[in-house]
């Protein structure tokens, strides 16, 4: 009987995150998958802006905390310096697909190799909940009261639809973290994308959809419920490039 | 002593920062120092070093700041625009106590301005020029071979006080050739063991950081910088003094200002006015001491800038409003010539102004 443990890779610190947050379970799955590969030691942490700006509290390796949306500029910087390490940026919606857009199309272009978690709630968390690039249309925000009007204010962005016509992106799947099953695929997603930097084979991201009840104003358990009905329809879960999968483009 | 070879300043700054140790350079083209990120491109690849043309200025001081943080000699290059674009990146360099080397071979402003040399960042370089509490070190070159030394040892100031410094030129500094021979550089090594090298497992995990919540931890933080900077101030200053000893006007100039001055000088003196010069060569931090002592020989002080007046503000300051301080300058991208520097001396000595 497997016995449950808190990763290594993880320090003692308690997490500020809401209840009902899913953050702390992306953290967990990340640090196990730096556990099992064994890369504690080599890993390098590039925290970015939002609800996990303090992300180098939590992970137990060394962390460089960036500018809002440049956290895989840092991470290219960091690479290059020591291509040996293992370098990855854990960034919201708001860093990676509207302030730090440039940045994270460009280190994909390059195949930077580096991985990077990508978490999406579809909200501002750490401001207060207001839209994102990633808001569902008609969804309600600080900043959106009205419902996300797509005529005037456009419309949410799909970034692994997106980055997947990016010829250096090297792996792209998005997962969800709301039930179970579905944390299982985004372990085994955040594993295979620490493993293809390992095996040095270039940019791989994995996008997160997750939840926000603070900001969402919903429970916990409402919260992952409209993950699963709304979130997901409009963010299709899956791979969505494997350059080195059996059948995978370029 | 090796053979001069003939180069352009922005040249001389790119082969005086691979002989100081640099061996990452991140860059964006922008006129008029686009020559440093050519010889990076060149150079970089055949000695094992990284040239990387950035997306942007902004992603490009980002990466600067990736490679710091894991303790290696970095640099990336720009001008005017771009080093507004940078900005940002030079405050997180300032929080996390990063050591990076920034040049800024200026244009004229504001906005997109021209592409002819200026001296209009002053204010920008000297006096923080983004977000917070900070200064950075800032370094006027007044020829192609001080572009080499002040680069070389901008890397070692760097590392020292775990600052950005800032090589202040303009387009003429960057652009024009002079025979130059880059050797004795001596690289100072600095133990950095906040570098992010990876633990390893076997010390406690670095983290490079400018977030701090809690208000008195980052006022604490912030009197320790300016500790810091109270060093910089007291061990740092560097400047030429010109025929100052029996000098009753002392012109107050730096870069390709200072030149321009030194003709006009010799003119002066020629005439038998006595005229010197003071030449910061750190803008930060300011030569205040040297001018101040001027301040009680001479009668008038004029500073000669590329601006509409900006180092003028720091050398009334220094002096302490002791003698007038009067302003010869052009802007936007226009030089003064010798002739409107002597105009100026002359009229400054007759006591008109």
């Amino acid at each position: 009987m497997a016995e449950f443990h808190k990763p290594k890779a993880l320090t003692d610190a308690t997490l500020h995150y809401c209840p009902g947050c899913t953050h702390g379970i992306i953290h967990r799955l990340v640090a196990e998958a730096i556990d099992e590969l064994g890369i504690q030691g080599q890993s390098i942490c590039v925290a970015s802006v939002g609800c996990s700006v303090m992300a180098y509290d939590y992970f137990d390796v060394d962390c460089v905390q960036a500018a809002h949306g440049r956290a895989p500029a840092v991470a290219t910087g960091v690479k290059r310096s020591d291509p040996s390490k293992i370098v990855f940026t854990y960034q919201g919606d708001g860093d990676l697909a509207s302030i730090g857009t440039a940045e994270i199309v460009h280190a994909s272009a390059r195949r930077e190799n580096i991985t990077v978690i990508f978490v999406n709630n579809a909200i501002y968390g750490m401001t207060g909940g207001q839209m994102a690039p990633t808001t569902l249309p008609g969804m309600v925000t600080q900043t959106s009261p009205y419902g996300r009007d797509v005529n005037t204010v456009g419309f949410p962005m799909k970034m692994c639809e997106m980055l997947s016509k990016v010829d250096g992106a090297a792996y792209l799947e998005r997962v969800a973290v709301n039930n179970v099953a579905n944390v299982r695929k985004a372990k085994k997603a955040i594993l295979h994308a620490f493993k293809n930097q390992v095996e040095g084979k270039g940019f791989s991201l994995v996008e997160v959809i997750s939840s926000c009840p603070t900001n969402w104003g919903k429970s916990p358990e409402k919260a992952l419920e409209f993950i699963q009905t709304d979130m997901i329809p409009y963010y299709p879960l899956g791979v969505y490039k494997d350059i080195y999968a059996e059948g995978g483009n370029n | 002593m090796s053979e001069k070879v003939l180069m352009k300043g922005n040249e001389a700054i790119a082969e005086a920062a691979i002989k100081a140790g640099c061996r990452y350079y991140f860059g964006y083209p922008i006129t008029p120092q686009t020559e440093v990120a050519a010889y990076m491109s060149k150079r970089m690849p055949k000695i094992g070093g990284t040239f990387l043309q950035a997306e942007s200025e902004i992603a490009a001081i980002n990466m600067v700041i990736g490679v710091s943080s894991t303790g290696k000699r970095v640099m990336t290059s720009s001008s005017s625009p771009g080093v507004s674009l940078k900005s940002e990146g030079i405050s997180y360099l300032a929080g996390c106590d990063l050591p990076a080397l920034v040049v800024n071979v200026q244009r004229g402003g504001p906005g997109l301005g021209g592409i002819q040399p200026s001296q209009s960042d002053y204010f920008q370089a000297t006096k923080g020029g983004s977000h917070g509490d900070y200064h950075n070190i800032v370094l006027a070159p007044s020829s192609v071979s001080e572009m080499a030394m002040l680069t070389a040892k901008g890397f070692n100031l760097a590392d020292k006080y775990r600052m950005v410094c800032m090589i202040l030129a303009d387009g003429t500094m960057g652009q024009m050739m002079e025979p130059v021979a880059i050797d004795d550089i001596v690289i100072e090594e600095v133990e950095k063991p906040w570098a992010l090298t990876g633990t390893n497992c076997a010390r406690p995990r670095n983290i490079v950081n400018s977030l701090y919540l809690k208000p008195e931890q980052l006022e604490q933080k912030n009197f320790e910088r300016f500790e810091k900077y109270k060093k910089v101030e007291e061990n740092e200053v560097m400047y030429e003094s010109y025929m100052m000893d029996d000098a009753e006007i002392c012109i107050v100039s730096f870069g390709i200002t200072s030149r321009v001055s030194k003709n006009a000088i010799v003119t002066a003196r020629a005439k038998g006015i006595k005229v010197g010069m003071i030449r910061p060569i750190t803008l930060w931090p300011f030569p205040k001491k040297p001018i101040l002592d001027a301040a009680d020989k001479v009668k008038a002080f004029i500073t000669v800038e590329m601006n509409m007046g900006q180092m003028i503000q720091d050398v009334e300051l220094a002096e302490r409003c002791k003698k007038p301080v009067y302003l010869c300058n052009r802007t936007g991208g226009m030089i003064p010539s010798p002739e409107e520097v002597l105009a100026s001396i002359e009229k400054v000595n007759g006591g008109e102004n």
